[in-house]
Order: C-alpha cells, then sequence, then structure tokens
C-alpha cells in the first residue's frame, strides 16, 4: 500500500507508463502503422506486382536461401562452438567466449569493407581465387560471408549460456551409468540444447532477412544477381517503385514477427523445463 | 565388492583438495564420508567413480585396480547432490537409461524398471518428467537410476543435503533399509554428524582433504584420536592447562587426567554433554544465560580466571534446579580428553 505522504510527492505511478508507452509509438507503433496504411492506400494489386516482379522474386529467394544457409551452418556451429566453450577448458576459452559476441558491435559495412580487403580484386586472396574462376565480391558467395558474419554469434551464445547454466552433472550421469560419448552426447546433451538451438535458428534467420550494410557492400547489390530483400526494397525506394518497396518491407515484416513470436514461445517453454 | 584407496591425492592448481587419503570400505558396508564442507569428501567420491582423475595414488574394487578404467566400465552408482536427472526424460526413461545404453532387451529393461520405481515407491510416477517431482521424490528417482544396472557399489555425494531436516531424517532411515535390503558396498558423503553416526557401519572424518579418523561410529565418538576430532565431534568446550598430580585446574575446577606427567602443558577438549552444573554459593563460575532449544537448554557460564564454557542438559535435567542466568554455579567435569599442548 502506497504511503499518503510519500505518493503525494512522487510522481504518479502512471506517468512513467505513459513514458514507455510514447516512446514505444514514436519509434515502433507508429512506423509499423505508416507502413500499413500506406500498403492499404497503395492496394492489394499493386502491392501483388511489386512482389511477384522478377527482380523482388530473385531478390526474396536470394534473401531466403542466405537465411537458410545461415540457419544450417550456425546449427552445426553452435553446437561445436557451446561444447568447447562451455564443456572444455583450455587456455584462452573466456577469450573465444567475448570473441564470439564481437559480430554484435561491429558496424556490418565496416566488416563487409574488411572482407573486401580479403576477397576483393586486389585483395589477400581475391586475386589467388580468382585463378580457380571463384568470385567471392559482387557474387553469392559474398553474400554467404556477408550473412554468416552478422549471424555467427546468435546460435553459439544460446547454446552456450544454455549449457552453462545446466552444468556437467547430467553428462557425468549418463557416463556413470555406462553411456559412451557419443550416446551421452546424443540422448543428454542434444536434447539439453535443443531449445537453445530453436532460439537461435528464430534469431539467426531474423538476422539474416534483415542484413543490409554488409551484403550492400559484399554484394554490390547488382540487379538480376545479387540483390536481398533489403537492399532490393532500397534500389526500390530510390526509383519510386512503391509497390515493390511497400510489398517486400510487408513480407520481411511478417516474416519478423512470425520468428519473435516463435522465440518468445519457444523461450517460455525453454523455461519451464527447467 | 570392497574398495580399498591408497595415497589418493588431487589438487586443483595450487589447491590441494586430497592429501594422501588411505581408505578402505568393507563388502557390504554402508560407510559415511563425514567432514566440513570444501574438505575434500566430493573429490574422493569423484575419484573412485573416475569422474576426477587423481594425480597419484591408487583406487580398488573388489581386489582389482580400477585406476586406468574409464567411468563407464567401473559400474559404479553415482548419486548427485542435485539428483542431476535428465531433465527432458520421463522418470521411467531417466530410471531405463542404464539399461538403454547397455542395450539391455527391451522386456527385461521394463520389468527392472518397474521393480526399481516399486522398491523406490515411484510406481504412478513413471511418465512424470523430474520437474513435476518433490524433493524426495527426484532423490528416490535418481537413487533408482544408479540401482537398476545393477552396479557394484552405490556412491552418494550429500544425497540429503536438498531436502528439508525431517524429510532428510526420514530419507536417511529408509536408505538404511534399502541397503540392508539389497547388499550392496556404499559410501555417501555428508556434513551432517547425526547422519553419519546414526546410518554408517563406518564414518571417515575427511578434513582438509586429510582422513582425520575412521572406524565405527562409537570408536569415533569415544574415542578421537586427535585435537581435531575432539574438537568436531559434537560441541566442544576447549582450555589450555597445567598437570599437577592427575589434576589440570580451569580456574577453580579440577579436571581429572591421565597419562599425562606432572607440569606437562596440556590442551582440554570437554564436550557439552561431558559436564554437570549445580548451584553453589561459592562456585567458581557464574552462568550467563539459558538457550531453550527445544528438548534441550543450552547454558552459556564462564568460569573465573578461564574464561567462557557452554554445557547441553535434556529439558527437564534435574542438573538444572536452581540454575537461573546470573547464580553462581559448581562443575563437575565427568570426561575430558587431554592432548599434549602444540
Amino acid at each position: 500500500m502506497p504511503n499518503p505522504a510519500a505518493s503525494s510527492k512522487r510522481p504518479p505511478p502512471w506517468a512513467l507508463r505513459i513514458l514507455v508507452l510514447t516512446y514505444l509509438t514514436i519509434f515502433l507503433f507508429a512506423p509499423l502503422l505508416a507502413l500499413g496504411v500506406e500498403s492499404f492506400r497503395e492496394g492489394a494489386l499493386s502491392l501483388w506486382q511489386g512482389i511477384t516482379e522478377p527482380e523482388s522474386l530473385l531478390a526474396l529467394r536470394n534473401s531466403f536461401l542466405l537465411a537458410a544457409i545461415a540457419v544450417v551452418l550456425n546449427v552445426l556451429f553452435g553446437i561445436a562452438a557451446g561444447l568447447v566453450i562451455a564443456r572444455q577448458r583450455f587456455w584462452g576459452r573466456a577469450l573465444l567466449d567475448g570473441l564470439i559476441e564481437v559480430p554484435l558491435a561491429l558496424s556490418p559495412v565496416m566488416v563487409g569493407l574488411a572482407f573486401i580487403l580479403i576477397f576483393g580484386r586486389t585483395g589477400w586472396l581475391g586475386p589467388w581465387l580468382s585463378q580457380f574462376g571463384v568470385r567471392v565480391i559482387f557474387s553469392f558467395p559474398g553474400l554467404i560471408i556477408a550473412t554468416l558474419f552478422v549471424t555467427v554469434p546468435f546460435t553459439a551464445r544460446e547454446v552456450i549460456h544454455v549449457l552453462s547454466e545446466i552444468g556437467e552433472e547430467e553428462e557425468m550421469a549418463a557416463t556413470t551409468l555406462g553411456a559412451s560419448r557419443w550416446q551421452t552426447f546424443w540422448h543428454v546433451t542434444l536434447p539439453n540444447m535443443r531449445g537453445a538451438l530453436s532460439c537461435g535458428i528464430s534469431l539467426t534467420a531474423a538476422r539474416a532477412l534483415g542484413e543490409f550494410g554488409a551484403v550492400l557492400i559484399m554484394g554490390g547489390a547488382i540487379t538480376g544477381s545479387t540483390h536481398t530483400a533489403t537492399t532490393w526494397i532500397f534500389t526500390a525506394v530510390d526509383e519510386r517503385n512503391n509497390g515493390a518497396a511497400l510489398g517486400l518491407s510487408l513480407v520481411l515484416g511478417l516474416c519478423s514477427v512470425v520468428l519473435l513470436l516463435l522465440v518468445e514461445k519457444l523461450r517460455a517453454r525453454a523455461h519451464e523445463r527447467r | 565388492m570392497g574398495i580399498v584407496v591408497e595415497h589418493l591425492s588431487k589438487r586443483f592448481g595450487d589447491f590441494v583438495a586430497v592429501d594422501d587419503v588411505s581408505l578402505r570400505v568393507e563388502r557390504g558396508q554402508l560407510a559415511a564420508m563425514l567432514g566440513p564442507s570444501g574438505g575434500g569428501k566430493s573429490t574422493i567420491l569423484r575419484m573412485i567413480a573416475g569422474l576426477e582423475k587423481a594425480d597419484s595414488g591408487t583406487v580398488e574394487l573388489g581386489g582389482a585396480r580400477v585406476d586406468h578404467m574409464h567411468t563407464r566400465d567401473r559400474q559404479v552408482g553415482f548419486v548427485f547432490q542435485h539428483y542431476a536427472l535428465f531433465r527432458h526424460m520421463t522418470v521411467e526413461k531417466n530410471v531405463g537409461f542404464g539399461l538403454s545404453v547397455r542395450k539391455v532387451p527391451e522386456d527385461e529393461k521394463r520389468a527392472r524398471v518397474n521393480e526399481m520405481l516399486k522398491l523406490m515407491n515411484l510406481t504412478g510416477f513413471e511418465k512424470r518428467y523430474p520437474d513435476q517431482l518433490s524433493g524426495g521424490q527426484r532423490q528416490r528417482v535418481a537413487l533408482a537410476r544408479a540401482l537398476a544396472p545393477r552396479p557394484r557399489l552405490l556412491l552418494l555425494d550429500e544425497p540429503f543435503g536438498a531436502v528439508d531436516a525431517k524429510v532428510r531424517e526420514e530419507l536417511g532411515r529408509w536408505l538404511r533399509n534399502l541397503h540392508d535390503e539389497l547388499d550392496v558396498t556404499s559410501i555417501f558423503v555428508t556434513h551432517d554428524q547425526e547422519e553419519a553416526f546414526s546410518l554408517a557401519d563406518k564414518v571417515m572424518v575427511i578434513a582438509k582433504g586429510r582422513l582425520e579418523q575412521s572406524g565405527q561410529p562409537v570408536d569415533i565418538l569415544d574415542q578421537p584420536a586427535t585435537e581435531f576430532m575432539a574438537r568436531f565431534v559434537g560441541d566442544a568446550n576447549v582450555f589450555d592447562s597445567v598437570v599437577q598430580d592427575g589434576v589440570a585446574l580451569v580456574g577453580r575446577v579440577a579436571v581429572p587426567v591421565r597419562d599425562f606427567e606432572n607440569g606437562s602443558a596440556v590442551r582440554l577438549v570437554i564436550r557439552s554433554y561431558d559436564l554437570k552444573f549445580f548451584k553453589q554459593e561459592d562456585g567458581p563460575a557464574i552462568v550467563h544465560r539459558m538457550l531453550y532449544l527445544g528438548d534441550r537448554v543450552k547454558v552459556d557460564a564462564s568460569i573465573e580466571g578461564a574464561g567462557p564454557i557452554f554445557a547441553q542438559f535434556p529439558r527437564r535435567s534435574s542438573l538444572l534446579r536452581g540454575i537461573e542466568p546470573g547464580c553462581r554455579i559448581g562443575i563437575e567435569v565427568t570426561l575430558a580428553r587431554a592432548f599434549a599442548k602444540p
């Protein structure tokens, strides 16, 4: 029960609530609302035409393919990183743990540039790779590398966190019961990672679909080749192609909402099983 | 399946966790490893199971050395302090795990699992997950899981550490009965003296990585081998004094001491229940406080010229007659243990 004397001096509790709501309205609800209203005004037909024009389809295909590749590789890497960082003891482990989060802090544009220094025409590996006809920059492999870089932390971090929290005792128990290393991994460790992996997959997919800077620099946003959904929206806005810009934005927005809801649900379920 | 441990040592960095410990447990015994937290008990248990690698020393199970044997081949049942149940498996799957990984045929496995669940009073809980069970139930699932593959040896790390006092006592009695029924050599780790002395056939006291004393509970209680043991078991008063004609004076209180020559400096360890207090006008001590601890009363007093002393009496004891805070008392020491002063 609030003490009346004290509450007369302090701001009322709803003041803070209104502050938070206002903030969210300006930065979250308003743009989403604008997107919705403008799409509606554009008309369903125009949106559909925008989404289904060849360049849009190519951009969407590229984006979904990149998300799929990022998900698969990050699941494998996340499991490996979890086992190494949360289970093995070696010098430099803490450093490695910290390094995994570096992509969260770095500007993707800067990283894109760094990769150009490696794979570019005059970069360290560029000339050597071109001997075999492999081109990384301004082609699909460049998009893959850019996407992988920005998505590295998500799955690995979730897995490391969960494994450290759960501890090693279940695995030790399995060993005392006669389980081999593989049996322990397959029946105990991996199922315990399941929630973390699902969360990681959703976050990775969302990040991969949304990435712009790194794929723009490394892919070059070449029409008919290396456009992703985000770079194509950027181009479409520039060309006043409202149908494509709004249409693709809606598709991306929808995917993000679905993925985030999925994460929430999985987190809640993972929490229950604890 | 007897256990023989010889000269076991283990360090973690600069910290000596286990320091040259040798011990043995006979076939069929229920042994307790007792000692303060962080004294190395769990590390010894883990080394016996092979979960921790010893720096030096040997472990023999049933007459064969197992030092180079992997944990999974030692056939040791291990119950972890926090149970370590597989959280994503049902009770049934947990208990059957040790049989599944050893490829025991399905019907044989099912029969054994049911037998264990029945033994542990867990029938009806087959399909539950660990987080749907109480602490005591989880404890029993952990035991069932450890026993299902018929281990040669059962090791329990603080088995009742995570349940409340009442359940603890009950589980303890139940473990003793179970042990007698199953006839499997067992060691349990505990920091609870009552638990160790009331349940075990043999008590091994471990402190600071060393084995202080081992033996039957009665022997450890009545014949502490060292000053540490005398102080560790039960609540003790400690005084320094000098022996004169078979008596050491603590203030004006005379304490009988045998086996020491005149003039030798001794450290006296007097347990709180080896004392008698009685009201005496010109007594050598004064009562300060009386604490009522359920069925016992703890009396804090101080001996003039020697310092504080405390004793415990049954609540209705005649020894308490007339004793109250502020009164002078006489003290009779019924049993004191004397050690050469270090």
